[in-house]
């Protein structure tokens, strides 16, 4: 690590300047280097010197990304999207600064930028206050169960801080019918369909009850009624797979209204999958949303040495793939780029990829101290000036849909329900012990398997008073009785 | 042949070159309950889709608890030598996927075989790798009833019954054995003193397996136990080919009949050579010798 730290700290610093810069953008007193100086004066320049028809239009690009600079910001849908390797298409347009734009609604503070109208946000009371109340839960169970983790409770815990923008604001673009392939950061687009809390706490601790049979890791859901295909760990897998879920719903009567959408994070996308999946969905033509979570990190491995790369969206032209990057951490500029892709891909019959930039603010998982790599102060800072939380709180609060204590109320609320189903989950007993040897196949147990399980019945039989066996058949529904009827007369 | 016109583009279509892809692409389909029938040009082709297939398909099923699976998906793949195939137009690939908990592994012998086994795997609930013996393609004729019927998974045959000695295999090598048996019964004058007259009339019982997984190890152990020896081929490298998992389930349930130790013959542990493929492959003559050895034990 020593050998590392100075280039931390450059990166570090070079962060922060950026995002002085960005976050205070509205006034021209921006501490920064003076390339970025440049760019805020040529901003505000055009600003000043634009008619009112470019405002309307919203294609001014309004400050850069943090950590990205040559990624201005745009705030007109329609020129945020390219499918084709142009020198100037690829730069999204002349503004873009030879970066590809970032599209955005709200500033830093959760604002509208100068050019954004309403009727660009498009979205109502009940639906805002929806999704900052779904987006306040995420770290509502974060909270809880990373403490549960630390305290031997469950076994692992992923957290989504940092990222509740980048979740809600994509399942709050998309049909409650529409099929949705995740990685694993993704459990808030299941909240986000009223997925139970007793249904997420029976499957983080392995319950009788919980959908997927307590089979999987924590946070590896799954659910038909909510077309939420179940989780697994291997990243990428599910990429051709939501190519060839897409091309399936396409074949589907009924179905039309519908597509599918793929969650993967940056890492991810370095995978033979990622590649096998883009280009499948484009040749067959299927209507899939492709929606990466650019949050900075693969674990250890920062994007830098991830890709050399325009990010992932300049991915999305070499496959012939309309392509948008947004700010992830903008849910309301999330959701109205979700739904624009959602209505090209059923339009145009054809795959749209999204490339949403965020922060992973929480450790990579229970098992993974991220101090080791990147300055806890880093994160810090990071949550300060980029949260999508605040902003999402400020944009409400400014319409008077929000305030103080309906704040406090909800958050209250979402942890003292947490807190109850995770109590009602830790009392429940697991899923029977046979159960360990069913749905592995379809239909009939073959032979193997029915031989294999009499021997562990015969095993439980003989040893099952032993005080290790004892107290974890204790734990399971039926307390091991069920093997007894799988015990075979000794031959 | 012919499919594309008939059923139409959407339903009969060309994929861009990825193997993974293919198989992904085939569980999604799969998944959202749609029958699909995937192709892998050449069975050692097949490991780029390895992951997919025993970490996706094999357990979709299982980890979902039944919420979503991939049972729909069936994936075609030549297998086998050809003759001059090589390292990457031979192989025989059906170990690597008897070890994965999920799958179904079949492998047909002859057009009949073919057709009713390859229809009763895109019928199965389960994922199922269909491997073809290319070398059959064109040299296995026989009538083959044009209407719908199906050859039942998991089930072994008894091609021809015997008393004396199980010989098991599948695929292409079964041709082989039958000729090693026809070799045991009338050698050629050349090679006549190595077949002693106490084996030329003996009954031999030959098994085709069918299924790979999972496999009929009631038929296996029946006969067995019946005959006392067993002689199990393929033409993948015997060092943990399917033969060994086999042999280990005899010896375990057959101790007390057997009178000899269960025989592998299969390719040997280096990769499919191109020349040299007539001693490589387990071959009538090899076949015939182990023959030989387990009767005379």
């Amino acid at each position: 690590m020593a050998a590392s730290a100075p280039r931390l700290g450059q990166l570090l610093a070079s962060t922060r300047s950026v995002a002085s810069c960005s976050r205070t953008l509205a006034a021209p007193t921006c501490s920064a280097s003076p390339s970025s100086l440049r760019l805020a004066a040529t901003l505000l320049t055009r600003g000043i010197s634009s008619t009112a028809a470019a405002n309307k239009d919203g294609d001014q690009p309004q400050g850069s990304l943090p950590g990205h600079p040559t990624s201005v910001f745009l705030t007109s849908l329609n020129d945020s999207f390219f499918d084709r390797v142009k020198p100037k298409t690829l730069s999204g347009n002349a503004n873009a600064q030879g970066g590809i734009p970032t599209y955005r609604l709200l500033d830093g503070v959760g604002k509208l930028l100068p050019g954004v109208t309403e009727e660009m946000v498009d979205i109502g009371e009940a639906e805002a206050v929806k999704m900052y109340r779904t987006m306040l839960l995420l770290p509502a169970i974060d909270v809880i169960l990373y403490n549960a983790q630390r305290q031997g409770r469950i076994s692992f815990m992923m957290t989504s801080y940092g990222e509740e923008g980048a979740v809600i604001g994509s399942a709050a673009g998309l049909d409650g019918a529409d099929e949705v392939f995740a990685q694993y950061r993704e459990s808030g687009v299941l909240l986000w369909r009223d997925f139970s809390l007793d249904h997420y706490m029976s499957q983080v601790f392995g319950a009788e009850d919980d959908l997927c049979g307590g089979r999987q890791m924590p946070v590896h859901f799954g659910s038909t009624k909510h077309h939420f295909h179940t989780i697994s760990s291997p990243l990428s897998t599910q990429i051709p797979q939501a190519a060839g879920a897409g091309y399936a719903l396409k074949r589907t009567k009924g179905r039309e209204g519908n597509v599918v959408i793929c969650y993967f994070g940056e890492g991810a996308a370095s995978e033979g999958d990622f590649h096998a999946g883009m280009n499948l969905a484009s040749t067959t033509k299927s209507p899939v949303i492709f929606f990466v979570r650019n949050n900075g990190y693969a674990i250890s491995t920062p994007a830098a040495e991830q890709f050399r790369g325009d990010g992932i969206a300049s991915r999305g032209p070499g496959y012939g793939m309309m392509t948008i990057r947004v700010d992830g951490n903008d849910a309301l500029a999330v959701r109205s780029a979700v739904k624009a892709a959602k209505q090209k891909a059923l339009e145009e019959q054809r795959p749209v990829l999204i490339e949403a930039m965020t922060y992973r603010v929480g450790h990579h998982s229970t098992s993974d101290d991220s101090s080791a790599y990147r300055s806890k102060q880093a994160v810090e800072s990071w949550k300060q000036m980029d949260n999508p939380l605040h902003r999402m709180r400020n944009f409400l609060t400014d319409r008077g849909w929000w305030n103080d204590s309906l704040e406090e109320e909800t958050k209250a609320a979402h942890r003292k329900s947490v807190i109850e189903a995770m109590g009602r989950a830790e009392k429940k007993k697991r899923p029977r012990l046979s159960a360990m040897f069913e749905d592995t196949y379809r239909g009939d147990l073959p032979e193997n398997l029915k031989e294999q399980r009499a021997e562990l019945a015969a095993l439980v039989a003989k040893y099952g008073s032993l005080p290790g066996w004892a107290k974890e058949l204790e734990k399971h529904a039926q307390g091991g009785k069920d093997m007894e009827q799988y015990l075979e007369s000794q031959k | 042949m012919g499919l594309a016109e008939e059923f139409g583009r959407d339903r009969v279509f060309n994929t861009p070159l990825t193997e993974q892809g293919i198989v992904g692409f085939g569980i999604g389909m799969a998944d959202m309950g749609h029958t699909a029938i995937a192709e892998i040009q050449f069975g050692d082709y097949i490991f780029p889709a390895f992951d997919q297939l025993v970490n996706e398909a094999a357990k979709y099923n299982y980890r979902s608890g039944g919420q979503f699976n991939a049972g729909k998906l069936t994936v075609r793949s030549p297998c086998m030598g050809v003759g001059h195939g090589a390292l990457y137009h031979s192989q025989s690939v059906e170990q690597f996927f008897m070890a994965v908990p999920g799958l179904k592994v079949v492998i047909p012998r002859s057009p009949i075989q073919a057709k009713g086994l390859l229809l009763a795997a895109v019928r199965d609930p389960n994922p199922v790798i269909f491997l073809e013996p290319k070398i059959l393609y064109r040299s296995s004729v026989e009538h083959v009833p044009v209407d719908d019927f199906t050859l039942p998974l998991s089930q072994a045959e008894v091609v021809q019954p015997g008393s004396d000695l199980t010989l098991i295999s599948w695929g292409a090598p079964l041709y082989s054995c039958i000729e090693a048996v026809n070799m045991l019964r009338s050698p050629p004058a050349s090679v006549a003193k190595h077949f002693p007259a106490s084996t030329r009339n003996v009954n031999i019982e030959i098994i085709d397996l069918r299924t790979i997984l999972p496999w009929d190890r009631e038929t296996v152990t029946k006969s067995v136990a019946k005959t006392g020896r067993c002689v199990i081929v393929h033409e993948a490298p015997v060092t943990a080919g399917a033969g060994a998992e086999i042999a280990a389930h005899i010896q375990q349930n057959c101790f007390l009949n057997l009178e000899a130790p269960v025989q592998r013959i299969g390719g040997w542990d280096t990769p499919f050579p191109h020349v040299g493929e007539l001693f490589y492959k387990p071959e009538a003559v090899r076949i015939a010798d182990a023959l030989v050895k387990s009767l005379t034990f």
